[in-house]
C-alpha cells in the first residue's frame, strides 16, 4: 500500500510538472496547446537518450544512437547531493523542447489561436511517429529500457521510489517558484494582458508576438523536463505513453478540473484527476474498466466547464480557508 | 490575431512569395504524376477526407471553433453501422464489385442520421449552454476536446478495443493502364462522397436554409439583424456537419482494404483532416474539398519514399508549407 502511494504520488508530481507548463501557456497567455504529449516525448526521449548506452546488441539489431552520460559522468562525485548526469539530462530535455517550441512557435503563434492548437496537435503525432518508426534512434514500438536510476549505488533499488519522490517533488518545486516569480513579475502581467484582450496589449505598445512566443518555449520546457522526470521515474519508455490521450487529454483535464490560471490548480487537478484515474482500477468490474475511465473523465471535463468554470481549487482553497478560521481566527480575519 | 498577422510586405518579398509558391505548385504535380497510380488512390482517400473536413469547416464557420470531436463523431458513425450490419440488417456481402453488400445501402443512411442526432444533442446540452455563458472559444474547444474522448470511452465501453471488421469478401481490383490498380470500394467511396458534396453544395446555394447557414458563416450579427434565427442555422449545422461525419465514418472502413474498424479510427485521422481544412481555408467547404484532395494526393504519393505511418506527419508538413506562403489557406477569406 505504501509502495502504491509512493509511486501515486511521484506520478501526480509529475503530472503537476506538465500541467505547470500547460498552465504557463493556456492558463496565463491563452495558448491553445493541445500537443502537450509532443513536448512530454521530446523530453522523455532526450533525457533518456542522452544517458543510456544502446541494450544489449543481440536484443536490439539496429539501435544505433545513444549517448553515454550515465557512465562518464558516473565516475565524477555527486555534486551538490545529485548525480550530475541527471542534472544534464534534465537541461537537454528543455533545450531541445525549447527549440522545437521555437521553431512551431515562430511558424504558427502570429496566426490565429485554432492554428496554434492543430499545429501542435500534429507536431505531438509527427513526434509520436518518428519515435515509432526509427528503430535506429529510439528502438520503434518497444521502446527504451534500462534506464538507469537517480543516485544508483548510493541509494538501494527498494528504496528508490521513496528518494526519487524527493527529487520529483523538489524540481517541482523549483519549476514552481520560477512561473510563481514570473506570474507576478511586470512580464506575467502582460501575458494575462495578452490572454484578457490581445489587441488592447498591442495597443499598449506591447509586442505580443514575442511575449507569447517565449511563454510557449517557457511551458514547453517545464513540459520537457515533465518528460525526463517521467522517464527516470519508469525507467522504460516506448511510443504508446504518449498518445493524445494518455499524453495530452489527461493535463487538459487535471488544468480544467483544477481551475486553469491558477498558481495551485496544476496540483489540485493533478491529483484529483490522477487520483480518480488510477484510483477506478480499483471500482468493481465494469466500473473499473478503462474505457469507463476515458468515458468519466472527459464527461467530468465537460461537466466542470459547464458548471464550475474556474474549476475546482477555489472550492479547495474556501475549504481551507474554513479550516484556517477554525484554527487561527485572527489571521484570517486579518486578511479580509 | 487581425493585427499581427496583417504585417506589411514588400512588393519584393510578395514577388519572391508568388515565385516559391508557383514552384510549389509545380513540384507537387510533377510528384503526383510520376507516382499517377499512388495519386490516384489520394483522391480516393481525399474524398474520404473531404466529406469529415467539410464538416469540421461547416462548424467552424457558424461556431468560429475546431470541433475536436468531429474524428471521434465518425468513429461513432463506423460503429452504429457495425450495429445495424452484425446485428440487425440480414447477413449479404458482395454486392456487384464491391466486398460490402446491400445492406450498407441501409446502414449509411441511418449512421448519418444517428451522428446527425448526436451533433444535434452535442450542440443543445454542452455547446449551447457554454454559449449563453459566453464562454471563451477556447473554452468551448475544450469541452469538444472532452466530448471526443467521452465518445471513444463509449464506445470503447460498447463494443471493447479489439479490431472489428464489417462483413465483407474479398475483391479483385480493376487495373488499367500506367500501373493503376483500382478498388471497386474505393469507386463507391468517391462516388457516395461526390454525390453527398453535390447535394450539400445544392443545399447552400438553392435553398433558404443554406443561404442562412452562408450568411451566418459570413457574418453572424449581420444575419441575425437581418431576420435570421441563427439559434436554428446551428442546429442545421450541426446536423449537416454530423450527417457527413457518419457517413464519412462509414465510407473510411470500407475504404480500408479489410473493411476493419477500431475505436480510434477517428481520432487518429484528426491531424489530416484539420490539415485539409486549414489547407483550403477554414471556414470555406469549397476548400475544404480541395484541401482534402490536396492533404490525400500527398498523403499517398508520399508512401513512394516515406513509410506508411508517417502519413499523419506529410499531412502536416503540407500543411505547415502552406501556411508559410498562405496563412489564410489556399481559398481563405480576408477575414
Amino acid at each position: 500500500m505504501l509502495e502504491f502511494l509512493t509511486g501515486f504520488a511521484i506520478l501526480v508530481g509529475v503530472y503537476s510538472v506538465f500541467t505547470l507548463g500547460l498552465n504557463v501557456h493556456w492558463g496565463y497567455t491563452g495558448l491553445f496547446n493541445i500537443g502537450v504529449a509532443g513536448f512530454f516525448a521530446l523530453g522523455a526521449y532526450t533525457a533518456s537518450l542522452l544517458v543510456i548506452r544502446p541494450p544489449q546488441s543481440d536484443q536490439v539489431d539496429d539501435y544505433l544512437f545513444a549517448g553515454d552520460l550515465a557512465n562518464r559522468l558516473d565516475a565524477l562525485p555527486v555534486i551538490g547531493a545529485l548525480d550530475l548526469w541527471f542534472v544534464v539530462a534534465l537541461a537537454g530535455a528543455a533545450l531541445v523542447a525549447a527549440m522545437v517550441a521555437l521553431v512551431i512557435g515562430t511558424i504558427t503563434i502570429r496566426l490565429r489561436g485554432d492554428y496554434l492548437a492543430i499545429a501542435t496537435l500534429g507536431i505531438a503525432e509527427s513526434v509520436r511517429l518518428v519515435f515509432l518508426n526509427e528503430r535506429w534512434l529510439s528502438n520503434g514500438s518497444k521502446g527504451l529500457y534500462t534506464i538507469p536510476r537517480v543516485f544508483d549505488g548510493i541509494v538501494s533499488p527498494q528504496d528508490y521510489d521513496r528518494v526519487y519522490l524527493v527529487v520529483v517533488l523538489v524540481v517541482f518545486a523549483l519549476m514552481f517558484a520560477v512561473v510563481r516569480a514570473l506570474v507576478h513579475s511586470p512580464w506575467g502581467r502582460v501575458l494575462r494582458a495578452i490572454r484578457e484582450d490581445e489587441v488592447t496589449a498591442e495597443a499598449s505598445g506591447k509586442h505580443v508576438f514575442r511575449f507569447k512566443l517565449q511563454a510557449f518555449v517557457l511551458g514547453a520546457v517545464i513540459m520537457g523536463i515533465g518528460g525526463a522526470l517521467y522517464a527516470f521515474d519508469l525507467r522504460a519508455i516506448s511510443p504508446s505513453a504518449f498518445t493524445p490521450l494518455l499524453g495530452t487529454f489527461i493535463i487538459w483535464a487535471m488544468l480544467v478540473v483544477g481551475g486553469s490560471g491558477r498558481l495551485y490548480s496544476p496540483v489540485v487537478g493533478a491529483l484529483i484527476v490522477w487520483g480518480i484515474w488510477s484510483g477506478s482500477q480499483f471500482l468493481p468490474d465494469p466500473l473499473g474498466s478503462p474505457h469507463v475511465r476515458y468515458f468519466s473523465v472527459g464527461a467530468l471535463v465537460v461537466l466542470v466547464l459547464m458548471y464550475a468554470p474556474d474549476g475546482i481549487t477555489p472550492e479547495v482553497l474556501r475549504i481551507r480557508d474554513r479550516w484556517l478560521a477554525r484554527w487561527r481566527p485572527r489571521r484570517v480575519a486579518a486578511n479580509e | 490575431m487581425f493585427i499581427t498577422a496583417r504585417t506589411m510586405r514588400s512588393p519584393a518579398v510578395v514577388r519572391a512569395s508568388r515565385v516559391a509558391q508557383a514552384v510549389l505548385a509545380i513540384v507537387f504535380v510533377v510528384l503526383a504524376l510520376s507516382e499517377i497510380g499512388l495519386a490516384v488512390n489520394g483522391i480516393f482517400l481525399g474524398s474520404v477526407l473531404a466529406l469529415g473536413a467539410v464538416g469540421i469547416t461547416l462548424v467552424f464557420g457558424v461556431m468560429r471553433f475546431a470541433n475536436i470531436a468531429h474524428g471521434d463523431m465518425m468513429t461513432m458513425g463506423a460503429y452504429v453501422a457495425f450495429f445495424l450490419l452484425v446485428s440487425v440488417l440480414p447477413e449479404h456481402t458482395g454486392l456487384g464489385p464491391f466486398t460490402f453488400g446491400f445492406p450498407l445501402l441501409i446502414a449509411i443512411p441511418v449512421s448519418m442520421a444517428a451522428v446527425a442526432a448526436l451533433a444535434v444533442g452535442m450542440d443543445v446540452l454542452v455547446f449551447r449552454r457554454l454559449r449563453l455563458r459566453r464562454a471563451n472559444i477556447v473554452t468551448i474547444e475544450i469541452a469538444s476536446l472532452g466530448l471526443a474522448i467521452a465518445i471513444r470511452g463509449f464506445v470503447q465501453m460498447i463494443w471493447d478495443t479489439p479490431v472489428r471488421y464489417f462483413p465483407n469478401e474479398g475483391r479483385q481490383h480493376f487495373s488499367l493502364p500506367a500501373d493503376i490498380s483500382i478498388a471497386p470500394n474505393h469507386l463507391f467511396v468517391s462516388g457516395a462522397a461526390l454525390v453527398l458534396a453535390i447535394a450539400l453544395h445544392l443545399l447552400l446555394t438553392r435553398t433558404k436554409q443554406g443561404k442562412a447557414m452562408r450568411a451566418t458563416s459570413d457574418n453572424a450579427d449581420l444575419a441575425r439583424a437581418s431576420g435570421i434565427d441563427t439559434d436554428r442555422v446551428l442546429l442545421w449545422t450541426w446536423g449537416i456537419a454530423g450527417a457527413l461525419a457518419g457517413a464519412a465514418g462509414v465510407l473510411l472502413v470500407i475504404f480500408n482494404a479489410t473493411s476493419q474498424l477500431k475505436p480510434t479510427m477517428g481520432f487518429q485521422l484528426l491531424v489530416p483532416l484539420f490539415a485539409a481544412v486549414v489547407v483550403g481555408g477554414i471556414g470555406n467547404p469549397y476548400g475544404a474539398f480541395l484541401g482534402a484532395m490536396l492533404i490525400g494526393i500527398s498523403m499517398e504519393v508520399s508512401t513512394a519514399w516515406a513509410l506508411p505511418t508517417y502519413k499523419p506527419a506529410i499531412a502536416f508538413t503540407v500543411m505547415v508549407i502552406v501556411l508559410l506562403f498562405r496563412p489564410r489557406g489556399i481559398l481563405g477569406s480576408k477575414d
